[in-house]
C-alpha cells in the first residue's frame, strides 16, 4: 500500500494544480490594476439611469476602459436580450425613488 | 551614490526581517557600510533578529519626531564595524511615520552609508506604503506558496504605481525576486512550486533561492543574522543572493534535493 501511494498518490500533482489557479487568478488581478477608481461607480449609476427606461439586471452593463493605441477607451456594453421596456408612469416613479438594484 | 533597498512581500511570515538582517550582514561583510531600518512600526523585532535588543534607547520615531539624533539611534553591530540597525518604536500610533519625517532621515543615512535596507511590514498600510515609497531597489521575499505569489504579485503593482520613482516619471524600482522557505525534496516530489513556476509567475529577476534550513531559527534564537553562520546552507544561499545583488554572476544552489550522504547522516549536519 505505502508503494503504491507513492506512484498514485492523489497529492503528487498539487504544485501544477497551484500554478494553474495562480496564473488565472492573476491574470484577472492584473487585468483591474489599472482601472480608475471611479469605474464602479460610473457602472453603478449606468444601471441605475438605463434602470429608468428598461428593466436590466447588474450583470447585463459592463464598464472597461481600455487603450487603443495612444487613445484611451471608454467602452460601454449594456446587453439588452430580454430586457423589458418600463412602463411609462413607472419611469417617472422611478426617477424619484432611491435606485433601485436587482439581480 | 547610497542606495535604499526595500525588503518586502505583502505577506507575514516569509521571511522579510530574516532577509533584511542576513541581507545587510552580507553588504557589510563584503565591506559596505550598511544601515538596516525597522518600518514595522509598533511591533519591534528587527532588534530581536539583529541581538541588539538590550541595546535600544531612541528609535525612528523618536529620530522623525526631533527627539533623538541619528546617532544616538544607530546601534553599531558588535561582529561587524560596517553593519548598523536602526531599530523603531513599539508605539501604537501607525500615523508616526510621516513620510516627510522619513525622507528627511533617509536623506541624512545617505550621507553616511552605501545602503539603506528597509524592513517593510507585512501588508499594504500605510507602514509597507511609506517602507517602498522611498525604494531604489526592491526585494520581493516569496514562498513557494499560492497566497504568498499572489501577494508579491500585488506589491510588484504597488512597487510600479506607488512608489516616489512612479510618481516622479523616474526610472521604476530595481526589482529583484527572493524565493525563500524553498523545499527542494518536496519540489521533486511534485508538492511544492518550482523555483521557475514562481519566476515565469511573477517575471522578474531572480536574486537567490534560501532553502527551508533549521540554522535560520537557530539564527533568531541567538539574534546572529543567518548570512553570518557561513557553515549553513541558508547563510551561503544569502551570501550568495547578496554576491548577486553586487553584479556577480554566482550558480543557482540548494535547489536541487541534496544526496544524504554517510558523513550528514551520522553527524546530522544542517
Amino acid at each position: 500500500m505505502g508503494l503504491l501511494n507513492l506512484f498514485f498518490s492523489p497529492h503528487r500533482h498539487s504544485a501544477a494544480i497551484a500554478k494553474e489557479r495562480l496564473k488565472i487568478v492573476l491574470a484577472h488581478e492584473r487585468a483591474g490594476r489599472h482601472a480608475p477608481d471611479f469605474l464602479p461607480k460610473l457602472q453603478r449609476e449606468l444601471i441605475d439611469v438605463v434602470c429608468r427606461y428598461v428593466e436590466i439586471r447588474e450583470d447585463m452593463i459592463r464598464v472597461n476602459l481600455g487603450k487603443s493605441g495612444e487613445t484611451s477607451l471608454l467602452e460601454i456594453n449594456i446587453e439588452f436580450d430580454g430586457a423589458k421596456p418600463m412602463l411609462a408612469g413607472l419611469a417617472g416613479a422611478r426617477t424619484a425613488a432611491p435606485p433601485v438594484k436587482s439581480g | 551614490m547610497a542606495k535604499v533597498v526595500v525588503i518586502t512581500s505583502g505577506k507575514g511570515g516569509v521571511g522579510k526581517t530574516t532577509t533584511a538582517a542576513a541581507f545587510a550582514a552580507g553588504l557589510a561583510l563584503r565591506g559596505h557600510k550598511t544601515v538596516v531600518i525597522d518600518f514595522d512600526v509598533g511591533l519591534r523585532n528587527l532588534d530581536l533578529i539583529m541581538g541588539c535588543e538590550r541595546r535600544v534607547v531612541f528609535d525612528f520615531i523618536n529620530v522623525i519626531n526631533g527627539d533623538a539624533n541619528l546617532n544616538q539611534a544607530l546601534i553599531k553591530d558588535k561582529r561587524n564595524d560596517n553593519l548598523f540597525i536602526f531599530p523603531t518604536s513599539q508605539t501604537r500610533d501607525k500615523d508616526a511615520l510621516r513620510r516627510e519625517g522619513v525622507d528627511r532621515v533617509l536623506e541624512e543615512l545617505k550621507t553616511q552609508f552605501d545602503y539603506i535596507i528597509c524592513d517593510s511590514p507585512a501588508g499594504i498600510e500605510h507602514g509597507a506604503i511609506t517602507a517602498l515609497y522611498f525604494a531604489d531597489s526592491a526585494i520581493i521575499v516569496t514562498n513557494p506558496e499560492v497566497s504568498s505569489v499572489r501577494d508579491s504579485d500585488r506589491i510588484i503593482g504597488i512597487l510600479a504605481s506607488r512608489s516616489r520613482r512612479a510618481e516622479r516619471n523616474e526610472p521604476p524600482v530595481e526589482l529583484n525576486l527572493l524565493l525563500t522557505r524553498y523545499d527542494p525534496g518536496r519540489v521533486a516530489k511534485g508538492e511544492m512550486l518550482t523555483v521557475e513556476d514562481v519566476k515565469e509567475i511573477l517575471s522578474i529577476p531572480l536574486l537567490g533561492v534560501i532553502p527551508e534550513s533549521e540554522s535560520v531559527l537557530r539564527a533568531s534564537n541567538t539574534g546572529t543574522p543567518v548570512a553570518f553562520d557561513s557553515d549553513s546552507l541558508a547563510g551561503r544561499a544569502y551570501l550568495d543572493a547578496v554576491a548577486r545583488f553586487l553584479g556577480e554572476q554566482r550558480e543557482m544552489r540548494f535547489v536541487k534535493p541534496e544526496r544524504r550522504n554517510l558523513f550528514r547522516v551520522l553527524f546530522g549536519k544542517a
